[in-house]
């Protein structure tokens, strides 16, 4: 196993990413070649897994679009993905949400993660 | 045989090309090996190089073999493989993995993963029967006719029949060398290559 991470070292460009986990959504800029041109196209949607080690870690992305769910799933190290834009942290008890794919409109939603809790003093 | 080298299966990976392609490839540990013996046509009545590969301890190696080792200078080696009409080197030399180019072509020597008693479809291809109706219950995966009647009356032989399956030296040629690094012993080929994780594999250029 440590050989075989050595030899993908020997591939591996360091690109740095935001540290983003199952249930936030993010934006993934994506770079698309239409015969020379090329261009950016944007995805946006609620991660529901992340899969894999190393070089060949790749990311599920779903969203809805036109009432019809839509999953995308990424390769994390692919030199097609300019960006990644970490929107906003959800808060999920599991690793791989794929109750999501079972529901629809309010229930859909993820609620956000909670953070800099003030404490009231009295 | 050309020039080559033994090696050993690591396992599979894959990494991101130039053109952002994310391409399969294999991992394999390639020597060092070490020159044991030079065949030349004098002596021998053919040329050629015996390399050895894999350390192992002197207490499980035969006396014989621990003198033929000894003979090179080196430590006591698992594989012994021959390499015809390879010339320029000499008893007791290192071939290391740097002997190989990246993106050139090399074959790839293995053997294939046993998978014991098969039928014909998994072991020759065979279609099977090829439908569930029309009485057949219980035969979908049977080798049909075993020939004509009653002549010749018997099978004639080399008909290909279920038994043990795999196992087989199996050389997959033209893998192309996606990257070799010298000083981790590896290289990376594209593609899959014959045998389990760890096995014994043999590179030829």
């Amino acid at each position: 196993m440590d050989l075989i991470k050595i030899a993908e070292q020997a591939f591996v460009e360091k690109k740095e990413h935001p540290n983003f986990k199952s249930g936030d959504t993010i934006v993934v800029h994506y770079k698309i070649k239409e015969g020379n041109k090329e261009r950016i196209q944007n995805f946006r949607g609620v991660v529901i897994q992340r899969k894999g080690t190393g070089t060949t870690e790749t990311f599920t992305v779903r969203k809805i679009s036109g009432g019809v769910g839509v999953e995308r799933i990424f390769p994390l190290h692919s030199p097609f993905i300019e960006k990644i834009e970490l929107q906003k942290e959800g808060r999920v008890r599991r690793a791989r949400i794929y109750y999501l794919r079972n529901l629809t409109g309010k229930k859909a939603r993820i609620k956000d993660k909670i953070r800099n809790i003030e404490v009231k003093e009295e | 045989m050309p020039q080559g080298l033994i090696g050993r299966k690591i396992g599979m990976t894959s990494v991101f090309g130039e053109d952002g392609k994310n391409i399969p490839c294999t991992v394999i540990e390639a020597g060092p090996c070490f020159v044991t013996q030079v065949k030349t046509a004098e002596n021998d009545g053919y040329s050629a190089i015996q390399l050895a590969y894999d350390d192992k301890k002197e207490k499980h190696t035969s006396r014989p073999m621990l003198g033929h080792f000894k003979k090179a200078n080196t430590t006591p080696k698992r594989k012994l493989v021959e390499f015809r009409d390879w010339e320029g080197l000499q008893l007791g030399d290192v071939v290391k993995v740097d002997i190989f180019n990246n993106d050139t072509w090399v074959d790839v020597v293995g053997i294939t993963k046993g998978k014991g008693f098969q039928g014909v479809v998994k072991r020759h291809g065979f279609g099977g029967v090829g439908g569930q109706t029309h009485g057949q219950h219980n035969r979908q995966r049977h080798p049909g006719s075993m020939g004509a009647s009653s002549f010749p009356s018997r099978v004639l032989p080399g008909k290909r029949l279920a038994g043990r399956t795999g196992g087989d030296s199996v050389k997959i040629i033209n893998l192309r060398v996606l990257k070799v690094l010298p000083e981790s012993n590896l290289l990376l080929v594209k593609g899959s290559i014959p045998g389990a994780k760890g096995s014994y594999i043999i590179i030829e250029k």
